[in-house]
């Protein structure tokens, strides 16, 4: 039976994972690799790895990471942040990544979309999809969710599905950072409109909350950050709440 | 005695993934993109990411696809590699190199495409498998897929029952990805290093 994914997700900010500072038992947190492979080990399904800087003259020191972590871990790896071309992509992949994501270049210029996905196949072409809601209506939120967009949520998640998407990344703004859970009605809406696999991300708190996201929210798999940087909670704990009550897990 | 692994580069495959993986065991694995440089190699890796037809048409245009064929050593197909080697492909009609009575399908139903994730395998048979226990998870990523088949060496579920491991003579073929499949991967990969 094809299990729920549980993807822990790594800010990398010149070459350093940024969040993770105090998390016990590593040589150092601030090591990328050391991370992705913690990780790994303790049961993640898959790694998401962002580049927060992502500026150009950033981007070597970005590759350098990815090409490690590749080397490093045995578990299926996206990268993320500033992407906008087939040229970066094609790098990225290059160096082991096996999914890209891109989020406000797709907004910017939808058939970047399309383009990525004929030249690498639309399994590595994961669309992040940033979403607020605003008086009732979810709307798409662009450049890290400091500016709203006139589209709502599912009508962009069907559109980029259309243009060649393989998977889609939905971050909730409006539960990003409250640990209070996901936000189940947008998830459960997406997952339900397209026919690709969803991750649902933004506002994991407790165990329960993934429970949640992948029974009530049909989510696909779920991304979270600082709970596990922080060590809120742990992913073997989250599984073995999660096979407790009959979700299917690695 | 050290062995020579070649990995089929042909621009359409994770390389550098199956490269890191039998680095982590202990091998360096070269790339081989034309039939000359398979004279020295011992097994074969076929890996394989993104649409048949393109793929095979690339083969075909440096003769690779009839070097595969005659390899005189192991080979392991993976994912779309796997599927070259079969008859035939839905995806952009393509014609493969029949080393796998079988025609690749497009899933369709009522559930998620592409296939991709964690799942589990079983009626797992033969030397590849040595030592991976029976619902042992691996990696898939995958929108077409080898229906159940009498060379099938490992199966697994999705919409239906499907092929997720085949083998005739020293070819062997692998839906999934090993090298992106933790320690069941790494075992595979290690398997074939021992054959």
């Amino acid at each position: 039976m094809l299990t729920k994914r549980i993807i822990p997700c790594l800010d990398i900010k010149e070459g350093r994972t940024v969040k993770g500072v105090n998390f016990v038992n590593l040589r150092d947190a601030g090591d990328p690799v050391e991370l992705a492979a913690r990780y790994s080990e303790e049961g993640a399904d898959e790694l998401t790895l962002l580049d927060i800087t992502a500026t150009l003259e950033k981007r070597s020191t970005f590759l350098q990471v990815v090409e490690d972590v590749a080397a490093a871990v045995s578990i299926p790896f996206t990268v993320g942040g500033g992407i906008a071309s087939e040229r970066e992509v094609e790098k990225l992949l290059s160096k082991g990544a096996d999914k890209v994501s891109v989020n406000t270049a797709s907004l910017r210029d939808p058939g970047l979309i399309t383009r990525l996905s004929d030249a690498f196949g639309d399994q590595c072409v994961v669309v992040a999809i940033d979403a607020r809601k605003v008086e009732g209506d979810w709307l798409v939120v662009s450049h890290a969710g400091t500016r709203l967009t006139d589209r709502r949520t599912t009508e962009w998640a069907k559109e980029v599905c259309d243009r060649g998407a393989g998977e889609i990344l939905l971050t909730s703004f409006t539960a990003d950072g409250s640990r209070n859970g996901f936000s189940l009605d947008i998830t459960r809406a997406v997952a339900e409109t397209v026919p690709v696999p969803v991750i649902a991300s933004g506002g994991a708190g407790l165990p329960v909350h993934f429970l949640d996201i992948f029974v009530d929210g049909q989510a696909d798999a779920a991304l979270a950050a600082g709970i596990f940087h922080y060590q809120v909670i742990g992913i073997e704990e989250a599984k073995n709440f999660l096979r407790n009550h009959n979700i299917a897990v690695r | 005695m050290k062995q020579h692994i070649k990995i089929i580069d042909y621009k359409a495959g994770n390389i550098a993934s199956v490269r890191y993986a039998f680095r982590r065991l202990g091998l360096e694995a070269g790339l081989a993109a034309y039939p000359d440089e398979l004279k020295k190699a011992d097994k074969l890796i076929f890996p394989g990411v993104g649409h048949a037809r393109a793929a095979m048409n690339i083969l075909k245009g440096k003769d690779m696809d009839q070097a595969i064929q005659s390899f005189k050593g192991p080979v392991l197909g993976i994912c779309l590699g796997m599927q070259l080697m079969a008859d035939s492909s839905e995806e952009g009609d393509m014609e493969g190199m029949g080393i796998f009575q079988e025609k690749i399908k497009r899933f369709s139903g009522n559930f998620k495409i592409p296939h991709m994730g964690w799942n589990s395998l079983y009626g797992l048979k033969g030397p590849l498998f040595k030592d991976v226990p029976e619902g042992s998870h691996v990696y898939f990523v995958h929108s077409y897929y080898m229906p159940q088949s009498s060379q099938a060496i490992g199966l697994c579920q999705y919409g239906e029952a499907f092929t997720a491991a085949c083998s005739k003579d020293k070819f062997f073929g692998v839906q999934f990805h090993p090298e992106k499949s933790g320690k069941p991967g790494m075992q595979i990969l290690q398997n074939f290093i021992d054959l």
